[in-house]
């Protein structure tokens, strides 16, 4: 029962968010070969630990929100914009 | 005159207690009647009454009797309540009495003194741990006997019927929330409200106190009781303080948040009227004090399950709290000082106390004295070695145990008691702290697991933190809640603390399992006994969690409180490594059991899901629609006239579709998702998520638009309009519209931040009618201002705005029917006027309303793609739309739709089906196959994706489906099978477009 502080509304309950993925990956551009498509659509790491992830916050803004959160305990240690580097702040 | 028989309780005390006297409360138990007082259990009104025998175990069938005084109880687990309100295995330790209450005993049969099932008991020898499963599992008729032997180890019966009872969920916020409100919790919540914090306090019982109501302790000189009642006045004095009572934490979370099982109106005998039974509440605190305490745990020793064998604390509960005799002649048997007190406790309630058996050789404290005194035998280094009696204790043996405690020395002893008070130690109630990943760490001193540090803002007090002697716990609640009042900017000021009374103790000898010959039980309610621990150590399940599933240790009920350290130290024993090298099973949620009704509160019936009704609900249910469910919204199936049963379903849609190719049908389609698409950006954004082109689309034109998953698999169609220079209308699928506009938003929201579009959802902002059929045009024309109508005024894929009878209306001239068709889209709040004007203006041309049964029928004589197509494995290619890729431009899914898998010539192509025989019905999910006699493994073709059973307009049932090939295969039959209900139909690979494959009708 994590609290997600979306940007545009403040802290709410994860209940009104839904995971979306992996925050980390660039999609490809249209022409790149098969093997950026193939990393891109398929493959996703599992880290112990921070991760960048997008949640969307479906029965709010319905904004996309970048969340670095831990995977081990749970915890958010940052949130933000699509358009925010969490990286950098958040650890 | 009427003679009032004296209520007979013959175990019952004159006086003491926390019982009311002048409020006797009639029960049944097994249908003998009894009596009980307000303030008693279940448990202890049974004791009272001088029922000792109240179940039968889960595996033997062997009697067993109350054991612990809470929660915790393994074994007295009973039917409660009758009717529609049965429930089963719930524990008579918990029940709190209400007059009429009635209880049955479970798991025997005919009755709990004589229970068929207890020969099982002759054959435990050859039923040992992993039995059934190792015997029968993977065997021919598991199935078939995993029926009778879940009979055989069953528990209770639950009710069939409906539960009459409501449920309520609550949402709770506050700084300090403590769980537990024995002297520690207590303390705790004083300390932080003191200080000014909001503080909520759980209890699990009827009321605060936790084993001050159960020992004979004194705080500031007097008995501790005055000083709860004090506490628990000050604490409701305080407007920011809420004190819960019958409610137990259940569940540990992230984000500090507790859940709580609230028992409302459990100790009733029915809520009263407007009242829930049972409330979950979800609190969301800043800090959270766990004063949970502790559990008390068996010694294990033979013949330890008999009834009149109980935990020593329970014991004193049951002669201090509820002033009832557990026993007449009592022994205790301990490894701590606390056989001593429970010894002089029941002293004073008058029982013989004959003998105190103590495992440990010396080191006792000030206790034994005072039992001598009062002349009680007390034995050292002496052991439990076996109980007599059938269906309750008559007495046992005891023996002097050797010096490394695994032997015994000499000859066993006999001595007469029907009460054996067991004193083992206290285990933690350390499952909350589990919940959120603080790791167990055993206290070799305690002789248990406490919380190591966990994640969160949670920290313990009190016995579950180790603490046992009650200055201590005092001293740890105040700290505990004091500090998490300082945390969050609160004044706690100086702790004032209650002055206590206690005797020294000696040091607690762990005795995890006791010599003698017989069965020695470590989980009483999954009947697990030391032998089955042995067994599983031989056959190499020696970590703690295999230990738990091979055995089915802890896995009951009481999630193995008072078996859980007992057993895992023994097969530490067993493998020869330390109890804190061995661990702990991880704990779950929930600690104790809840009722899903609770979890499911009011989410229930027409509350468990929306139901979403279109615009034109009232006027379908008005005229004889069938609805169907399409996700949550109710849809028009068919439409049966006065007169008409369900038995008349084919002729309604038969009736629907010719009535639409002959003349004019309307169908509702406001379920469609539309989505209003702006910017200036909106026409290369399309481009980008439908695999076809939109840069060249008019203003006032419709388009068919196909969308790609991003991993070049189909994922929804529809038409979108542009209605501006720079604004689109969208509509998706029924079943996709969420999944699309989250599909949108992601793209927009996270990979084309750069793109000037914004999107809307407008589904229920329309109410949306389709009109086809070839007079669909003529009952248009009498309705639309504003509008030509005509083909030059609304060409095919034209779209444009009108009115109808004053309202502001949008058409499409686009067709799913294959008639010539028109869309009409009017605001949600006018759909309906406008639904009834066309019905009306189409009366004169033979209009006639049409369900999706109709709708369906007619898109599968058209070839339509729809959900059975669009079946989330299907590629453009696949669906015979392979000419709409547009190679001018990229789009979602371009790059993964090239894939070899996705593009080979192998891939099932779409095509139409019919039967050779013209009569048989090929259904959806039927295999089509070359050979119908072939055998196994056999070569799959394809498969039947759209079945329609009728088709008025052809002289045969039809289908589509994908097959091998494609359409070249046009011309020759496949067999169509359905093997679970052996079907095997030959059909004719045709054309996908069964009707007017030219299009005549479509331009009208
Ligand atoms: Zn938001």
């Amino acid at each position: 029962m994590i609290r997600i502080t979306c940007p545009y509304c403040g802290p709410r309950d994860h209940q009104e968010f839904a995971y979306v993925g992996d925050a980390t990956l660039t999609r490809p551009s249209d022409d790149a070969g098969a093997d950026a498509w193939y990393d891109f659509v398929y493959l996703r790491d599992n880290p112990r630990g921070p991760h960048l992830e997008y949640w969307q916050h479906v029965h709010g803004c319905r904004a996309f929100v970048k969340v670095l959160r831990d995977t081990l305990t749970h915890e958010v240690l940052a949130t933000g914009t699509a358009a925010d580097d969490l990286v950098a702040g958040g650890r | 005159m009427l003679k009032l028989q004296k209520p007979s309780q013959p175990f019952r005390l004159e006086e003491g207690g926390e019982i009311d006297r002048l409020a006797p409360l009639a029960f049944r138990f097994d249908n003998r009647r009894c009596i009980g007082y307000r303030g008693d259990t279940l448990a202890s009104a049974l004791l009272a009454n001088g029922v000792r025998l109240v179940g039968r175990s889960f595996k033997y069938h062997r009697p067993r009797g109350i054991y612990t005084d809470g929660s915790d109880e393994p074994n007295a687990l009973v039917e409660l309540r009758t009717g529609d309100r049965r429930e089963p295995n719930t524990r008579a330790t918990t029940i709190e009495l209400f007059a009429g209450l009635e209880a049955r005993s479970q798991n025997r049969w005919p009755n709990l003194q004589t229970d068929i099932m207890q020969v099982t008991s002759l054959f435990a020898p050859i039923i040992p741990a992993g039995f059934y499963y190792k015997t029968f599992m993977g065997m021919p008729g598991w199935r078939f006997y995993e029926h009778f032997i879940r009979r055989a180890a069953g528990l209770g019966r639950p009710t069939a019927d409906p539960d009459p009872d409501r449920y309520d969920r609550m949402h709770a916020f506050c700084d300090v929330l403590v769980v537990g409100a024995g002297p520690a919790g207590l303390a705790a919540a004083l300390a932080a409200g003191r200080a000014g914090a909001r503080v909520m306090l759980l209890e699990e019982s009827d009321a605060p106190g936790g084993r001050l109501r159960a020992d004979r302790e004194r705080l500031d000189g007097a008995p501790a009781r005055e000083w709860v009642t004090r506490t628990v006045d000050e604490l409701d004095a305080m407007p920011d303080v809420t004190v819960l009572t019958r409610t137990t934490g259940f569940g540990h979370y992230d984000g500090t948040v507790i859940s709580a099982l609230e028992r409302v109106a459990d100790h009733k005998p029915v809520p009263d009227p407007f009242e829930v039974r049972q409330r979950v509440w979800h609190i969301r605190a800043r800090r959270v004090v766990l004063a949970t305490g502790a559990s008390e745990r068996p010694l294990v020793f033979a013949g330890n399950d008999r009834p009149g064998v109980m935990l020593a604390g329970a014991a004193r509960s049951y002669v201090n709290r509820f002033a009832v005799r557990p026993g007449s002649r009592a022994a205790v048997f301990a490894n701590n000082d606390d056989g001593y007190r429970t010894a002089i406790d029941l002293a004073r309630a008058g029982i013989e106390v004959r003998t105190v058996i103590d495992c440990r050789a010396g080191g006792q404290g000030a206790g034994r004295e005072q039992a001598a005194a009062l002349g009680i035998e007390c034995l050292d280094a002496t052991a439990v070695t076996a109980t007599h009696g059938h269906l309750g204790l008559t007495g046992i043996e005891t023996a002097q145990l050797s010096a490394d405690g695994r032997g015994i020395i000499g000859q066993p002893r006999l001595h007469s008691v029907d009460l054996l008070a067991v004193a083992g130690g206290w285990s933690p109630n350390i499952q909350l702290h589990g919940h959120i990943g603080a790791a167990p760490v055993y206290d070799a001193e305690l002789a248990g697991f406490v919380a190591g540090s966990g994640p969160g803002a949670s920290r313990s007090a009190g016995a579950v933190n180790g603490a046992w002697s009650l200055g201590e716990c005092l001293r740890q609640g105040s700290d505990a809640g004091g500090e998490a009042a300082r945390l969050l900017g609160f004044n706690p000021g100086a702790p004032e603390l209650p002055v206590t009374e206690e005797a020294p103790v000696g040091p607690i000898r762990p005795m995890w399992r006791l010599p003698g010959r017989g069965k020695k039980f470590v989980d009483l309610q999954d009947d697990v006994t030391v032998d089955d621990i042995e067994l599983a150590h031989r056959e190499g399940y020696q970590s703690v969690e295999h230990l738990k599933r091979y055995t089915t240790l802890g896995m009951g009920t009481d999630q193995g409180r008072t078996s859980s350290v007992n057993g895992l130290a023994i097969m530490a024993e067993e493998r020869g490594i330390a109890v804190a090298e061995a661990g702990i099973t991880r704990s779950r949620p929930p600690v104790v059991p809840v009722a899903l009704g609770a979890i499911a509160a009011g989410d229930v019936g027409m509350h468990f899901a929306p139901t979403r009704r279109t615009p034109m609900h009232d006027w379908h249910e008005a005229n004889g629609a069938v609805f169907d469910h399409a996700g949550h919204w109710l849809r028009p199936q068919y439409y049966l006239r006065p007169g008409e049963d369900a038995g008349d379903m084919n002729r309604a849609i038969a009736r629907e579709v010719i009535g639409t190719r002959s003349a004019v049908g309307m169908v509702d389609v406001s379920t469609l998702g539309k989505i209003d698409i702006q910017g200036r950006d909106a026409a290369e954004f399309l481009n980008r998520v439908y695999i076809n082109g939109w840069s060249t689309l008019p203003v006032g034109r419709a388009r068919y638009g196909l969308m790609q998953r991003e991993d070049g698999i189909v994922f929804d169609d529809g038409t979108t309009s542009r209605v501006g220079e720079h604004r689109y209308f969208m509509t998706t699928t029924t079943a996709n519209a969420g999944m699309v506009m989250a599909h949108l938003e992601e793209y927009l929201g996270v990979h084309w931040r750069d793109l000037d579009v914004t999107l809307a959802s407008v589904t229920e902002q329309w109410g949306t009618l389709a009109l086809a059929g070839p007079r669909s045009r003529d009952v248009l024309a009498r309705v639309v201002d504003g509008l030509d109508v005509s083909d030059e005024g609304l060409p095919y894929m034209g779209v444009r705005d009108a009115s109808i009878a004053g309202v502001a209306v949008r058409l499409f001239r686009i067709s799913f029917s294959g008639e010539l068709a028109y869309e009409v889209a009017a605001p949600a709040d006018h759909a309906a006027r406008v639904w009834e004007v066309l019905v009306d203006a189409g009366a004169g041309h033979g209009l006639i309303p049409y369900g999706t049964e109709a709708m369906g029928i007619m898109r599968i004589e058209k070839g339509h793609v729809a959900g059975g197509e669009l079946d989330g494995r299907t590629t453009a290619v696949d669906l015979g739309l392979g000419r709409m890729v547009s190679r001018r431009k990229f789009h979602i899914g371009h790059a993964m739709a090239g894939r070899d898998g996705l593009t080979a010539a192998s891939r099932p192509g779409f095509v139409g089906l019919v039967p050779v025989d013209s009569v048989s019905r090929p259904r959806a999910g039927s295999i089509l196959v070359a050979d119908p006699q072939a055998r196994p493994p056999v070569d799959k073709l394809g498969h039947v994706s759209s079945s329609a059973w009728l088709s008025p307009s052809l002289p045969h049932p039809i289908a589509l489906g994908f097959v091998k090939g494609g359409r070249e295969r046009i011309g020759s039959t496949v067999w169509a099978m359905f093997p679970m209900r052996n079907e095997a139909i030959e059909v004719r690979v045709v054309d996908p477009v069964f009707l007017d494959p030219d299009g005549e009708r479509l331009h009208g």
